[in-house]
């Protein structure tokens, strides 16, 4: 009996550890970034290109860093729920337009609705380095001190703002 | 036909090269490094190739990141903790020894160990079976068997 027992387990336990592969997103790369202070970045403004934001501008209160393209679909999928985020005016929005032209960019927006209070130009790339972007599009939860307490790879699905996102920023609003 | 066919692999082989721009070094050493660099950084966004392979436009901009530290007199550890710091441990091929990436070293070892052990344990049962599993009818007709044998042919 135990001869067949023993194989029963060992192939239980690796159908469970194989389901749980199955149901990883391989996309979904813990960041570094979390706990840790925001990168650095001083970037022009879409729209006013001779104006800059920096990170610094926007210490002491509790702002989300979207990472958009108007070349990427995802994209699109993600808009709508950001606009109506945007409606509740509980968070500051500030979106990272990635490798993008400006002139396409804002026809996007103009197009779409435009949910960001500042959209700020990464045409290089380069601040989507410092903040480890490898699939547009990402979004990042900085509090009021400037440290980095969440990221979401992918699309935000209307979902998640009310099961995530939301309850973060209140929970970091309270904070001192 | 063999010219042809070489020249046609030859062709297709150039897309290999294309994937990666010309980069200029004054310092052989510092174009060492870039190369072993890029051999040993995943491009996220493709996962299963490295940024030296892929043609992805994140690979490009990391390619550039490498090339403009290097230029700038990083060493190869301050470039791959540069990485590690922003994208993770994920982002080499060949991941830092810690707990965390512990299972990925030693799991495979521990399944070889553990296949050995089987082998051995089932192959011993095996054998013992064999040996005592005759039963009385079986070892008479084995007896006849060896006898008829070694009789061999003749009559």
């Amino acid at each position: 009996m135990l001869k067949y027992i023993i194989p029963l387990i060992l192939f239980l336990v690796m159908a469970v550890f194989l389901a749980m592969g199955l149901n990883l997103n391989p996309r979904d790369i813990p960041s570094p970034l979390i706990n840790k202070p925001a990168p650095v970045f001083s970037l022009p403004i879409l729209g006013q290109a001779d104006k800059t934001l920096s990170n610094t501008d926007l210490s002491g209160k509790v702002w989300m860093l979207n990472v958009w393209a108007s070349w990427c679909a995802s994209c699109r999928v993600e808009h709508p729920v950001f606009n109506q985020l945007a409606q509740k005016r509980v968070v500051t929005l500030i979106g990272l337009n990635y490798k993008d032209e400006p002139e396409s960019a804002r026809q996007w927006l103009a197009q779409l609705g435009n949910p960001y209070n500042v959209s700020i130009m990464d045409q290089q790339g380069r601040t989507g380095i410092d903040y480890g972007v490898y699939g547009v599009p990402e979004t990042f939860v900085i509090d009021k001190k400037g440290i980095v307490r969440y990221k979401h790879t992918g699309p935000v699905s209307a979902k998640d703002v009310q099961t995530i996102l939301l309850p973060l920023i209140v929970q970091l609003k309270g904070e001192v | 036909m063999r010219i042809a066919i070489t020249c046609l692999l030859l062709a297709f082989s150039l897309n290999c090269f294309s994937a990666v721009e010309f980069r200029k070094f004054n310092d052989p050493q510092k174009e060492q490094a870039y190369k072993i660099l890029i051999d040993e950084l995943r491009c996220l966004v493709c996962q299963n190739q490295t940024i030296a392979d892929s043609n992805a436009d994140l690979a490009k901009d990391l390619r550039r990141q490498v090339y403009e530290m290097l230029q700038l007199g990083k060493s190869k550890d301050e470039i791959a903790n540069f990485m590690i710091e922003r994208y993770g441990d994920f982002v080499l091929y060949n991941p830092p020894f810690k707990a965390k990436t512990g299972l990925l070293w030693i799991g495979p070892i521990v399944f070889l160990l553990i296949g050995l052990v089987m082998l051995v344990l089932f192959s011993r049962k095996n054998k013992v079976k064999t040996k005592t599993e005759l039963s009385e009818e079986q070892q008479t007709k084995q007896a006849k068997v060896k006898a008829l044998l070694e009789q061999g042919d003749e009559p």
